[in-house]
């Protein structure tokens, strides 16, 4: 289920604005979708990235999944403790399983993602397929 | 889509389903990891109803499957089972396949869901001049397979037929729940356990996969899907037809010359050109890898040896069971030994692989 206070893309990416920093993970929806979480491709710290250009990969052992910028802005911080417990993609999506953190150079592309309430009705839409 | 007789149990089971072959089927239930370790430590009840069943009766059944696949069929005797590959004229793979033997005139072949009309149109054609019916009755047969170290007792409570007695890779016919079976101690695994064929109404069939699973539950076997099918296969180096051997890599590229029977005294399509390959020697070579850096070597990803692509990734996967990422690959026979070096294409990067021993994974018998 989405949370409260953070904002969501079409790719199942959480983001948390603090500030000028975005912390980005991937949903609930998406780490049930991906299986279990076996390695996180982290990207490099300072990398500088477009809103859409893929900036890390999820390996689960059914799949590799993208995930997206989904603001542009430099990473900033990366969640090293996915390299030894990548699992806490799946066991807390929305908390210890946070991938990156991105410092925005465009806040204006926060107003194309969705919130919490458009998010769920974006997964109905998904499910009524 | 296809529906197998077993389609409903998935949807009361809450099996995630995909398209497979034309066929509508559970990727998984409880979670692909879940499932595997089920199958290597209890259990795993999986419908393979997709697999086709093509009979070859007749009074030169025998010659017309000797004629047809690299294995020596005239060493089974009813209740026996080969494994063999069924072959171009380059001795290259049409398909991998089953044979069991019922009686002298009296053979069943179980072939793959993706090959099934290519293999039956190829059988056809290819055994014209034999006194022989092939027929296929895919359509008649629902296939159930239970695994693990649990699946002898657990199938014991459904069958008369006495399991304990039944060696690998032998058959009897029997009954499950009262229905008419064949009964086989084989699978696609790794591990020991039981596959199931048997005619029934969709009712029935589904009923039966309910029943296994609830008796399961004490044991705690699970249903598993075709993930955990795929990754368990791979940890015990079988091949998949499609991935791992198909009709451009040889039997003995494929690393398979234990199927090969090329003095079976029948010929048989394949045999001159792999007779010729046998004596000239292979090129590449189909091995098992393990993954030096991180991240997953998946299908199709590119292979460089010395700086130079050699092919692809056949079959990749992260080992449940073992905990590491392993996969399979064709490797210039120089390269081919254990412990040889080479490089995966991960995206933009470059991953370093090791040849290592397979299978990667055995079971303690």
């Amino acid at each position: 289920m989405a949370q409260e206070n953070l904002l969501y893309s079409k790719d199942h990416e959480w983001l948390r604005v603090e500030g000028g920093t975005v912390v980005v993970g991937v949903t609930d929806y998406a780490q049930h979708e991906l299986g279990d979480v076996v390695y996180v491709d982290l990207p490099a710290v300072g990398k500088e990235l477009k809103k859409g250009d893929p900036a890390a990969n999820i390996e689960s052992v059914k799949a590799v999944s993208d995930v997206y910028a989904p603001v542009s802005g430099k990473i900033t911080e990366v969640n090293l403790n996915l390299n030894n417990t990548p699992e806490l993609v799946n066991q807390e999506p929305f908390a210890g399983g946070w991938i990156f953190k991105i410092s925005m150079t465009q806040a204006s592309e926060l107003q194309e993602l969705m919130d919490a309430k458009k998010y769920e009705e974006y997964l109905k839409g998904i499910a009524g397929e | 889509m296809k529906k197998t007789k077993i389609n409903e149990a998935h949807y009361i089971l809450k099996g995630k389903m995909v398209e497979f072959c034309g066929w509508d089927l559970p990727v998984q239930y409880a979670g692909l990891n879940t499932e595997h370790m089920a199958v290597r430590t209890t259990g795993g009840i999986f419908d393979v109803s997709h697999m086709g069943e093509i009979w070859f009766r007749g009074r030169e059944a025998l010659p017309a499957v000797q004629y047809l696949i690299s294995n020596d069929a005239s060493k089974l005797q009813p209740g026996k089972i080969q494994y063999a590959g069924l072959l171009t004229e380059n001795g290259c793979f049409v398909d991998d396949l089953l044979v069991y033997m019922m009686n002298e005139n009296d053979f069943l072949l179980v072939v793959n869901a993706a090959n099934l009309e290519k293999d039956f149109q190829w059988m056809k054609k290819h055994t014209a001049r034999f006194a022989v019916q092939v027929e296929n009755r895919s359509e008649e047969y629902s296939q159930i397979a239970i695994q693990g170290p649990v699946a002898e007792k657990l199938l014991q409570e459904l069958t008369d037929c006495d399991l304990s007695a039944m060696a690998y890779y032998h058959f009897a016919m029997g009954r499950v729940q009262g229905l008419e079976a064949i009964v086989s101690r084989t699978g696609y695994t790794g591990e020991d356990g039981f596959e199931i064929y048997f005619r029934s109404d969709a009712a029935t069939a589904s009923k039966l996969f309910l029943d296994l699973a609830e008796k399961g539950e004490k044991y705690d076997a699970l249903p598993a899907g075709l993930g955990a099918r795929d990754t368990l296969r791979l940890e015990a180096k079988m091949a998949l037809y499609g991935n791992d051997i198909d009709d451009s890599h040889s039997v003995l590229e494929a690393d398979l010359a234990w199927i090969l029977k090329l003095k079976k005294g029948q010929p048989f399509i394949g045999q001159e050109a792999l007779a010729r390959q046998k004596e000239e020697g292979i090129r590449r070579k189909l091995v098992g890898f393990e993954l030096v850096d991180k991240g997953i070597a998946r299908h199709g990803y590119p292979v460089f040896v010395q700086g130079k692509e050699f092919g692809a990734v056949t079959s990749g996967t992260f080992a449940p069971f073992l905990k590491k990422p392993i996969g399979l690959v064709y490797l210039p026979i120089e390269n081919s030994n254990v412990g040889s070096e080479f490089q995966v294409g991960i995206r933009e990067k470059m991953a370093l692989a090791k040849v290592v021993e397979t299978p990667f994974y055995k079971r303690n018998k």
